[in-house]
């Protein structure tokens, strides 16, 4: 019993913490952008691997970190952009679309890696972002190494979602976000066109995918290799549900999640004889389990995964 | 109203056309609005009122011809502009956001898109101002779901009085209200005209087109059949000029009831916790009709379900052909010779994308005529669907095209057929001609009478009064899931079912008003 | 300019629309090859001869299609239901992992002829449980099985890991994490000599064939197909939604642990945590290019099959990397989309 309390007292846990969560951060916080419109957008696993090979590409063609997480977001509103065509103007299968972009993205990435970098026996490598120490906050025992001496984009992502959680509760391109997802053809009725702003929240959604992705390449690690993403999109479309579509839930659905996935990391040392695997299958169960528990109490939203034609009821 | 008859109409509509194919929805239409006038349009489906209104609204763009706000024209094909210039609409199917607020669904699209920040303090005060103006209570943060149909009309209202709008269109807006809502909804119309708005609401009820509107213009097969002021015309003269011909609806024989083969007492029904029927009793006897009346809402969905197989009952008996059984079980209903017509015929009668043969033969697949042992007998299925298209007239389809194609009548007929084909002992008719045109209202009401000569025990569930007038030879009334005692239809007039229908139920036996919560 | 619903779907389309769609992935993935510097033509034409040059290549491109055609069966069944098991990856590795526990077991005794049908039906079985996971879930929660089925993968490949790291391993391996080889006589026999061809291919054919009956010709087929195009629809004509879909999900993740089954036993051997290189992803891909059909199913997965295995040899004479073959084929889903797209729609001015 104490060897876990030790765990969730050490201050490594909790720095752990927001770095695990960051990249579940933007993405999920991508998803929910994507789907409060009414567009579910699976081609998420794909797009945060093309994202986290992308900007690791760039950066290690001289660019620097941060030109890395713009090109990475770039690409990512850009298979947004094949997203949008194909389900928002077409009307095509949510599901088989989005997989299709997962399915085409990942294996792009590893074709333009294989291509830019020949194998190596050792993966080449890019220097990462550095944590930054806040000045005062870092030095306060505990709190500082545990929250503030993270990497910047782990602040960006932060700031993100509660930038985002103003946006869609209180501005009128919010609200307009919310009635394209709730009723297409209210918003349509009311002069918001929703045709656009679906194609604005999956592009956008899609590049905060992107830059989740690069946050694996450019921050927590600092080299890429295929499948490195590891089901991290599909477990954050699964918090999308967990945080009912709240901007400030998936923060801290986010944050739990990490919680849980640092301490049973921390758990793995302490027990030894438990396999390995168990504890690695933890995240993916827990993500079902939340989806089990949060699927009939999530207010979702109205139209989410229903195709809007103009003048087609 | 009339009183500026000189100035220019502030909403004018000038030889409309539009054709979709071979189908031409509107043939050079012409309507003029003026100044504080509340004008009706009137025209069963298909006449042409749905293109009309989308072509104003920019939904579609027109083949010929103009529209003019206040002598400006507008420009086709944009939905924005008909909004700017101050029209508003109400539709029939409310175009609002359940998981939003009140003020929220009136807000959308009222700000500049990429303002930093809703203003939504002013927002409430103005709503609340309109509010009080006409007399639309509502509160301005409840979520749109937890609101009743009327006060959800109220927001529609007041949404397009938000924007600003002198000219309001309501698309049938009674359809789904009770008399004492539709009547206060007519008030405010009329207080609106009076305060200088100017409205056209658009119907196929003569009843309030009479009542309510100083005008009225009469749409048909795509054309303007006919234009009367309210005060110099008359209800029979609207009717032909609405139908084009004289409705004669057919005539009830007299029969004298068989045996009771359907019984239902103290029938409760509960889904999503909710009680949705409420210790009823009613029962059933070989040819005759039973007709339930009701406004929509009031629990005949659970009723026809519970009858169509589809819902048990928590409390209560039934007893089927003198048996007590406790439930309802599709197969057991289809087995024993029931047929079910259900309220939905797209969502529950038929599977738009599979073949005619297959919707004919899918609640008996499982019976030795159509399958053996696993395995379809796709020629015997088809040869049945021949025989149904050929006897119930079901026209635009063979047995192997897509249900889809359909048209609603004749898919209604191909419904009708399945189940009258095999003389069953019980017939479920759930709202069987909504959404039909008069031709096919007329088939449909041939095939129900017929059926109850033969010797069927008729069960039919209508929001159409006329039409339960016309069938039912007993009547009962469905308020908030309890049913009122019957009544013989000789008795039956408006005003009683009216009442009945209310919930003003004199005779009260079986009737506590106690408990009461909201029908599906 | 609008789009508009067709009235009725022109045959020639239909037939057409995949190999219009894998004619435009070939010629956007063209252009990746260019961008590489390799000449486009060449390269298609040594996959071409990769595939079906020789005897070897083509037995080992029909080797490659067999698993694929179980998988894309799985996806083609259960998508006509409009279940979306997006799970035949991890439904694979437990019917792999399941026959690799039983097939080195004591029960390895029996004679091959009785063994080889039990441990199908064993790979089969354990496919199907892991896929009645996420449709419990659905039933029961309303949870979408997309996103359960996709996590459900990676803890089948984690469970496959743990097995073939503990109690599975085999002890002469030489410390790698693989399972304990099934009995000799538990292995497929080959269809050709000194080839990898085995009679798993005739086991896939004659699945996508019974499959192909079920749907067209018998009650299951048809309520599975009502249930999946207008769910209350059918339950008003009296069809076990609930039954059906246990039922799809019973043949749909039964076909996939099939699969894992076949190649473990017509292959490997014993199981390895890279089995396979994505079949049950794959077989997403070759169920929609089949539109869905399962005999359509069968071309699929050659077209696939020809892909990977053609890439390979493209590769190393070219220098492009094997991922193309991923790339064209991904890309032949989405083109296959928008194709099924226009054979239902049209543009209108």
């Amino acid at each position: 019993m104490s060897a876990f309390l030790d765990i969730i007292a050490s201050a490594g846990l909790w720095a752990a913490v927001l770095r695990i969560a960051t990249p579940l951060i933007f993405g999920t916080l991508g998803a929910l952008l994507s789907e409060r419109s009414g567009v579910l957008n699976l081609g998420i696993e794909g797009i945060m691997t093309f994202g986290a090979m992308i900007g690791w590409l760039a950066v290690f063609n001289g660019a620097d970190l941060w030109t890395g997480m713009l090109v990475a977001a770039l690409s990512g509103a850009l298979f947004g952009l094949v997203h949008a065509a194909m389900t928002v103007s077409l009307g095509l299968s949510q599901h088989v679309t989005g997989l299709g972009i997962t399915l085409f993205a990942s294996s792009l990435s590893y074709y333009i890696f294989r291509l830019a970098v020949p194998l190596a026996s050792t993966p080449p490598t890019v220097t990462p972002f550095q944590p930054i120490s806040v000045p005062g906050l870092s030095d306060l025992p505990f709190i500082g190494p545990a929250l503030f001496t993270q990497t910047l984009p782990t602040y960006l992502s932060i700031v993100i979602a509660l930038l985002l959680a103003y946006i869609v509760y209180r501005t009128p391109l919010g609200l307009a976000l919310r009635m394209s997802g709730e009723n297409p053809h209210a918003a349509e009725a009311q002069g918001v066109d929703p045709i656009r702003i679906r194609y604005g929240a999956i592009m956008a959604g899609s590049a905060l995918m992107a830059m989740g992705g690069a946050f694996l390449t450019l921050s927590a690690f600092n080299s890429f290799f295929p499948t490195m993403v590891q089901g991290r999109g599909w477990i954050c479309i699964a918090l999308v549900v967990f945080a009912s579509w709240r901007p400030g839930r998936a923060l801290f659905g986010a944050l739990l999640f990490a919680f849980f996935d640092a301490f049973q990391l921390r758990l793995q040392t302490v027990l030894g004889n438990v396999p390995y695997q168990m504890f690695l299958m933890m995240p993916y169960i827990l993500s079902i389990a939340a989806l089990a528990v949060m699927a009939r109490r999530a207010r979702v939203p109205q139209a989410l995964m229903q195709p809007y034609r103009r003048g087609e009821r | 109203m009339t009183n500026d008859t000189s100035v220019t109409p502030v909403l004018e509509l000038s030889h409309i056309s539009k054709r979709f194919g071979p189908i031409v929805a509107n043939d050079d239409i012409s309507i003029s609005l003026k100044r504080g006038e509340l004008l009706a349009l009137l025209g069963e489906n298909g006449a042409g009122k749905t293109t009309l209104m989308s072509i104003l609204f920019g939904h579609y763009t027109p083949d010929g011809g103009t529209v003019r706000v206040d002598g400006v024209e507008l420009p086709h094909g944009r939905p924005r502009a008909a909004i700017q210039a101050g029209v508003g609409m109400v539709h029939q199917h409310f175009s609002l956001a359940p998981n939003l607020t009140v003020l929220e669904n009136v807000m959308t699209g009222t700000e500049p898109l990429w303002s930093l920040r809703s203003g939504t303090a002013a927002a409430r005060r103005k709503l609340l101002a309109i509010a009080e103006r006409f007399g639309l209570g509502v509160d301005p943060d409840a979520r749109l779901g937890d609101l009743s149909v009327g006060e959800q009309q109220r927001v529609e209202i007041l949404k397009a009085l938000y924007n600003d709008a002198r000219i309001l269109i309501l698309d049938e807006p009674t359809a789904v209200l009770t008399n004492i809502e539709a009547e206060r909804l007519f008030s405010t119309l009329r207080e609106m005209a009076r305060q200088g708005l100017s409205l056209i609401f658009i119907s196929h009820k003569l009843d309030e087109v009479m009542a309510a509107a100083d005008r009225i213009v009469v749409l048909r097969g795509g054309k303007v059949a006919a234009e009367r002021k309210a005060s110099e015309t008359n209800k029979a003269e609207l009717a032909e000029l609405m139908v084009g011909h004289r409705v004669t609806r057919p005539k009830r024989e007299p029969t004298t009831p068989g045996e009771t083969v359907f019984e239902a007492s103290r029938l409760t029904v509960s889904s999503g916790g909710i009680e949705r029927l409420k210790e009823i009793d009613f029962f059933l006897r070989e040819g005759e009709t039973l007709g339930i009346i009701g406004v929509s809402g009031n629990g005949q969905a659970s009723l026809s379900q519970l009858m169509s197989g589809l819902a048990k009952p928590a409390t209560g008996e039934m007893r089927l052909f003198g048996e007590p059984v406790t439930a309802l079980d599709v197969h057991d209903l289809v087995d024993a010779g029931i047929g079910r017509i259900p309220e939905d015929r797209h969502r529950q009668g038929a599977i738009g994308e599979m073949a005619i043969w297959e919707n004919a033969v899918l609640e008996r697949i499982r019976q030795p005529l159509f399958s053996r042992r696993g395995i379809v007998d796709r020629s015997a299925g088809q040869a049945f669907a021949a025989t149904i298209i050929e006897e119930f007239d079901v026209r635009g389809g063979t047995p192997a095209s897509r249900t889809r194609l359909l048209s609603g009548g004749n898919m209604q007929k191909l419904i009708l057929g399945r189940n009258l084909y095999r003389r069953p002992r019980i017939l479920i008719a759930a709202q069987p001609t909504r959404g039909l045109d008069e031709g096919a209202v007329a088939a449909v009401h041939a095939r129900i009478l017929e059926a109850r000569k033969q010797g069927t025990a008729v069960l039919l569930i209508s929001e159409d009064l006329d039409e339960v007038i016309g069938l039912a030879d007993r009547i009962q009334a469905i308020v908030k899931g309890r049913l009122s005692a019957p009544i013989a239809a000789e008795h039956a007039d408006p005003r009683r079912l009216g009442l009945m229908m209310s919930g003003d139920w004199t005779s009260g036996d079986g009737v506590s008003g106690e408990g009461n919560s909201h029908a599906p | 300019m609008r789009l508009e619903r067709r009235e009725h779907r022109p045959l020639v389309l239909v037939v057409l629309s995949p190999i219009l769609a894998v004619v435009a992935a070939l010629a956007i993935a063209g252009m990746l090859i260019a961008a590489a510097g390799a000449p486009v033509l060449e390269a298609y034409g040594r996959i071409l001869t990769g595939a079906f040059g020789t005897r070897l290549a083509a037995t080992e491109t029909l080797t490659r299609a067999t698993p694929l055609m179980l998988t894309g069966l799985a996806a083609a069944i259960a998508f006509r239901a409009r279940l979306w098991n997006i799970g035949a990856e991890g439904q694979f590795y437990l019917g792999a992992i399941m026959v690799a526990a039983l097939g080195s077991s004591a029960l390895s005794g029996l004679p091959g002829p009785i063994l080889i049908p039990f441990l199908f039906a064993a790979g089969a079985i354990a496919g199907m449980a892991l896929m009645l996971v996420p449709l419990w879930l659905r039933l029961r929660f309303s949870v979408d099985e997309v996103v359960t089925s996709l996590l459900l993968n990676f803890v089948a490949v984690l469970f496959v890991s743990m097995m073939i790291d503990g109690p599975l391993k085999d002890p002469l391996a030489f410390g790698w994490p693989q399972s304990m080889p099934v009995a000799d006589h538990a292995l497929l026999p080959k269809l050709v000599e000194r080839s990898r061809l085995h009679i798993g291919l005739v086991v896939a054919i004659v699945a996508a064939l019974l499959v192909y009956l079920l749907q067209a010709r018998t009650v299951f087929g048809l309520q599975s197909r009502a249930a999946g195009l207008n769910p209350e629809g059918a339950v008003f004509a009296g069809v076990p939604l609930g039954r059906t879909l246990v039922k799809v999900a019973c043949l749909s993740g039964g076909l996939a642990g099939l699969a894992g089954a076949i190649e473990v036993m017509g292959v490997k051997s014993y199981v390895t945590t890279d089995l396979s290189p994505g079949y049950g992803y794959a077989g997403i891909i070759v169920a929609m290019l089949a539109n869905l059909n399962p005999l359509g199913v069968i071309a699929a997965a050659l077209f696939t099959a020809t892909m990977f295995v053609g890439a390979d040899g493209m590769s190393r004479a070219m220098g492009i990397p094997t991922y193309i073959a991923d790339v064209t084929v991904a890309l032949s889903l989405l083109t296959m989309l928008v194709a099924i797209f226009f054979t239902q729609y049209r543009i209108r001015r």
